[in-house]
């Protein structure tokens, strides 16, 4: 009986919002470089939004967004990043990326860094995806 | 209100030069000839020896301050500069990179020197303690500050690149935004001025 109804409650309930990590990428660090940026274009099949990340070869990450103001570079932690339904969010230089801080070692160019991504939709459910991301050379372009 | 004051001032130099030239000479960088930048940092190099910008006399400058943990910005300007480097073709080696780190606590020599190499073996950095790089920041018209974010900081900094002509004369500054292409259009135009005049001349025949 309990099964059946909570069976029921689950078909009741909007379908979990599916978000898909497109092109993910960290940028390369050299030795004692502690942080960097990780990018990618997120897409979800319903509004949500990304409230949080972490991987295990930084201490912590943080979202975050660049802006420039009047020629000045300003980066803040946000607390989470909208993401309106079928709507592509891109995080790539010169708007949002991920900051990975304390970072465990240098990455290096062919590494991949497992990032997990925590979603909340619009009615509070939350869930994660994990991806691995691949490391491109320091130098790599903005596109 | 110290940002306004840098901005502001920043700001109030280059218009007369921006009405004169700016136009004429066709740059996409701003003009900024005779404003009152600089003229001159002192600050190291990462082998402990003193830097200045009269050791790159004979060159074109690129001088742009940022530091290493920045994951957006400075990796992109300075892969710009690069690529700059590369558009000039032979007149690559006239170009001298020169990166000002605005966070010496964390970048220490070894990791500039390190980061530097990533992007282009001849690209320079320079550091200094707190002190000199307030210093030097404020010579330029830098601004930059840390901001606390979760257990450690960032750092909001000015993103323009200075260009300082072969005799280190102050001439541009490029916006973060200006393409690699367009800069290095600027520059071309910094080693071989157009003949303006003879341009003028055609003009009124």
């Amino acid at each position: 009986m309990k099964k059946l109804l909570s069976l029921l409650l689950m078909a009741a309930l909007p379908a979990l919002a599916q978000v898909t990590v497109g092109e993910p990428w960290v940028r390369a660090t050299v030795a004692a470089q502690k942080a960097t940026g990780a990018f990618m274009t997120l897409t979800s099949t319903q509004t949500s939004k990304l409230v949080g990340a972490s991987s295990p070869a930084a201490g912590a990450v943080e979202v975050h967004e660049m802006k420039m103001d009047n020629d000045m570079m300003r980066m803040r932690q946000v607390q989470s990043l909208d993401l309106p339904a079928g709507q592509a969010v891109k995080l790539a230089p010169g708007g949002y990326h991920l900051m990975l801080m304390g970072l465990k070692q240098p990455l290096k160019e062919g590494d991949k860094v497992p990032l997990t991504l925590e979603f909340e939709d619009a009615q509070k459910v939350r869930s994660k995806v994990v991806v691995d991301a691949p490391v491109k050379p320091l130098n790599a372009a903005a596109h | 209100m110290q940002r306004r004051t840098f901005i502001s001032s920043l700001a109030a130099v280059p218009v007369p030069f921006l009405a004169g030239t700016a136009h004429a000479a066709g740059f996409t960088a701003i003009d900024i000839t005779g404003a009152n930048i600089g003229p001159d940092y002192q600050l190291f190099y990462t082998n402990g020896k003193p830097a200045s910008l009269r050791d790159f006399r004979g060159k074109l400058v690129m001088l742009f301050f940022g530091f290493t943990q920045c994951p957006d910005v400075c990796p992109t300007a300075l892969a710009r500069a690069a690529e700059i480097k590369r558009l000039l073709g032979a007149d690559g080696d006239k170009l001298q990179v020169v990166f000002v780190t605005v966070d010496p606590e964390r970048d220490t020599a070894p990791l500039l020197t390190e980061y530097m190499r990533a992007f282009d073996p001849t690209f320079v950095a320079v550091r200094g303690n707190l002190e000199q790089t307030a210093k030097a920041a404020k010579d330029f018209k830098i601004f930059y500050r840390k901001v606390p974010s979760g257990s450690s900081y960032t750092m909001d900094h000015t993103a323009l690149t200075y260009v300082f002509d072969t005799n280190g004369k102050i001439r541009l500054a490029m916006k973060h935004a200006q393409t690699a292409q367009e800069c290095a259009a600027d520059l071309r135009l910094l080693l071989n001025p157009k003949k303006e005049t003879n341009f003028l001349k055609g003009l009124f025949q």
